[in-house]
């Protein structure tokens, strides 16, 4: 069957309306999901055509919702979360690394926890605070958890199939910011594994990895990077926990040169990941230190800042000179100066 | 092994009330006798409901005036009070300056009375900063959007008013879907276990974004504090004398060693969750219409149509006080409170790069330092664009 050109929040729509018709056991839940249909309408008319006991609004209180859908699974449903902002997802933390994500473990695999947490997640769309915040680094770090965030409409549909079949817990990332934007979805797809990378464009020059929202951001910058004779390969992860390295390892291989951009805060962040495994496994090809272009260690500023926290093209342009050893903002401080030694009081030695 | 027990038990559990609703000022502006809030109105006077009156049109006011400059791009959002003045500047009214305050999200009513200044409030909803106000100066700490927290700050707060043997008490406002959250019931635990000074404000305006208070609770929310052992008392949150009145007896018993209280006041939230809801995809028209009928500010107008006598001299001028001076006096406060913050929001500028990177930590942190100074050459590169020193 043909794709259908449809918007991002109407192809996670659809996955979700085909998981409930594919299976009894699926019961979404979540703040305001029912008779508003999710503050951003991700959820609209599921509960008119699938009934209030499988679209359900909770009460609000986030450790509830989680908890009680690690009961459902218990009893053998599989329940489909939504966490109405990134910054509400706090609340039920506990619930999430010491149970969603323990119970298959400490059950020796007696009790499978297929709980899906949608979150949309990251900024850029003038909210207020506790709205635009990326708290991906948190669940990766969680084992036990399978964390992924698609980027285009066909990935959005497809990975919240893939996570709502998958007997592990998945934390799915929603990149609120592309809700609108569209993409060609078939909608008549088989279900995909969620595990792949995907190369987004391919180039020669610089490996450039990146996920969810920023995937598109990447892209902007490959062709922009294009008029100036740079070949980028930017590669969509899809899959946060676990990452498919192979695809990065093969790519880094070829162009000596790698740059990881997110919006999260640098420190802790999947960057530091990503750039820790491929040095240590593609040292000897690697040309150039890997390089990072990340939100600062900052709490997500208010509004009015937020386009200078989150990366944008030029920031990652900025990134791809870096890796490529050409002109940057970079320059003017000396990369291989050796460490300022603290002082006894903790601060910078002059 | 004995640890210290800062916990004074109250003597003999509280009886259940009745769930009555505590009004003392009908819709149509009829005063009806109330036993338990009475005692409380004793000084009301003309002068004293033209004030609250006064305030009550301001706050509206301001809402209004910034849902406007929502809708004009000067907001990035607001969200509304408008149905909920009377609960906002009744129980503001009963509190001393040096009490302590918890609001969520949608006391800026109460905000303005503490003293916070209306662009204080447009700055932080334009997105400039996240702080509108010094929580220090308004004795108003720090709006909050997590549901519920603030009312564990307050238990907390009114700890630290119990060991400094303070005549001071701290108040917490949260909404009805907030007493949903672990917090809140939480903090009602610790409340009654401490027995601290404390206030628990809950204005019930029947919706939680779309899901109605039914879904929350299953009895009257009032009903709840009894079984963690706090009193609590159900009053018409449309009605300003009884939640002053309701106020001021919770503040005086926390002063006097009776501990918590809670208060729900039930009210409607008049317009959307936010300026980015749309309220009509989950309520009625009938229903909007039906709280209409018991809006705050017309009903102390009906009580002072009915009660003023030429007895009553306006205090500011030599004939008597009528309604229509009353409403003349509080649209003329509205006036100079609106045409302040035009002339404000008209100078507002951008905050610059530089705050990023302010406060995150009270000591220095060499690493973010280092970004900071990275993302200043960074910016040095571009034409024109440099950190400016401080938020504006
Ligand atoms: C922990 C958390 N979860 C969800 C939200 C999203 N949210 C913002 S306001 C709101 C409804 C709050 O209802 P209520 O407590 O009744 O207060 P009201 O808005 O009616 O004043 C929700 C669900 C949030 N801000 N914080
Ligand atoms: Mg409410």
């Amino acid at each position: 069957m043909s794709a259908q050109e449809i918007t991002f929040g109407k192809a996670i729509s659809a996955g979700l309306r085909a998981a409930l018709a594919e299976d009894e056991k699926v019961v979404l839940m979540g703040e305001d999901i029912g008779t508003l249909g999710g503050v951003f309408r991700i959820t609209d008319g599921l509960m008119q055509e699938f009934g209030p006991e499988r679209v359900v609004d909770t009460p609000l209180a986030e450790s509830g919702i989680m908890g009680t859908a690690v009961g459902l699974a218990y009893r053998g449903y599989r329940p489909v979360v939504e966490i109405q902002f990134d910054g509400f997802v706090y609340p039920s933390f506990d619930q999430i690394v010491s149970q969603v994500a323990k119970t298959h473990y400490r059950t020796r695999g007696a009790v499978p926890m297929p709980v899906t947490i949608r979150i949309p997640f990251g900024g850029g769309i003038g909210s207020p605070e506790h709205h635009s915040e990326s708290p991906e680094a948190y669940f990766v770090h969680t084992a036990g958890l399978r964390v992924v965030s698609p980027s285009t409409p066909q990935e959005g549909y497809d990975l919240i199939r893939a996570a709502i079949a998958s007997d592990d817990p998945v934390v799915y990332l929603e990149p609120k910011r592309r809700y609108h934007d569209r993409g060609p979805v078939d909608l008549a797809a088989p279900l995909r594994p969620m595990g792949p990378a995907a190369v987004a464009a391919a180039g020669t020059d610089v490996t450039l990895v990146a996920y969810g929202p920023l995937v598109k951001t990447c892209l902007q910058a490959a062709e922009a990077a294009a008029g100036e004779g740079i070949s980028i390969d930017v590669i969509d992860l899809r899959s946060l926990s676990p990452i498919d390295y192979g695809l990065i390892e093969a790519s880094v291989r070829r162009t000596g040169r790698l740059v990881i951009a997110h919006e999260a805060g640098r420190t802790g962040g999947l960057g530091a990941e990503i750039a820790a495994t491929v040095t240590e496994r593609c040292f000897h090809w690697l040309e150039h230190a890997p390089v990072r272009v990340t939100g600062f260690d900052i709490p997500y500023p208010p509004a009015k800042l937020e386009h200078h926290h989150v990366p944008d093209l030029d920031r990652i342009l900025d990134g791809v000179d870096r890796a490529l050893g050409r002109a940057n903002s970079l320059d003017s401080i000396d990369p291989f100066a050796p460490p300022v030694p603290l002082a006894a009081d903790g601060t910078e030695r002059a | 092994m004995g640890s210290v027990s800062l916990n004074t038990p109250p003597t003999g559990m509280p009886q259940v009330p009745e769930p009555d609703l505590h009004q003392v000022l009908t819709p149509d502006g009829h005063r009806r006798p109330d036993h338990d809030l009475d005692p409380w109105l004793q000084d009301v006077t003309a002068p004293m409901l033209a004030g609250l009156h006064r305030d009550m049109t301001v706050i509206r006011r301001l809402d209004t005036e910034c849902t406007h400059l929502q809708r004009q791009g000067e907001l990035a959002l607001w969200p509304p009070l408008l149905g909920q003045e009377a609960a906002q500047v009744g129980s503001a009214a009963a509190l001393r300056r040096e009490d302590y305050v918890f609001p969520s999200y949608r006391e800026n009513g109460v905000a303005y009375l503490r003293g916070v200044d209306p662009l204080g409030l447009v700055r932080l909803w334009r997105g400039s900063t996240y702080a509108g106000w010094n929580p220090a100066e308004a004795n108003l700490a720090a709006q909050q959007i997590i549901i519920g927290a603030q009312s564990l700050h307050a238990v907390g707060y009114a700890m630290g008013l119990q060991r400094d043997g303070a005549d001071t008490v701290a108040i917490s406002y949260f909404g009805d879907g907030a007493t949903s959250q672990g917090d809140v019931n939480e903090a009602m635990v610790f409340a009654a276990s401490y027995h601290v000074p404390v206030v628990f404000f809950c204005q019930n305006n029947q919706w939680a974004i779309s899901e109605p208070v039914s879904l929350q609770a299953k009895r009257h929310i009032a009903d709840r504090p009894w079984g963690f052992g706090i009193p609590a008392m159900r009053v018409d949150g449309n009605d300003v004398l009884a939640v002053l009145a309701a106020t001021r007896r919770a503040l005086e018993r926390a002063r006097n060693g009776g501990g918590p209280t809670f208060i729900e006041a039930v009210t409607y939230r008049m317009g959307p969750h936010t300026t980015a809801d749309d309220p009509t995809r989950y309520r009625s028209a009938e229903e909007v219409e039906a709280w209409r009928a018991k809006d705050p500010i017309d009903r102390v107008e009906a009580y002072l149509a009915a009660t003023l006598t030429d007895a009553d001299r306006d205090p500011d001028g030599v004939g008597p006080l009528t309604v229509e001076r009353v409403r003349e006096v509080s649209e003329a406060a509205a006036d100079q409170m609106a045409t302040a913050l035009r002339a404000g929001v008209a100078e507002l500028a951008d905050p610059g790069p530089e705050a990023l990177f302010e406060h995150v930590y009270a000591e220095p942190h060499y690493e973010l330092e280092r970004q900071r100074e990275h993302y200043r050459l960074y910016l040095a590169q571009f034409d024109g664009e440099q950190l400016e020193a401080g938020a504006r």
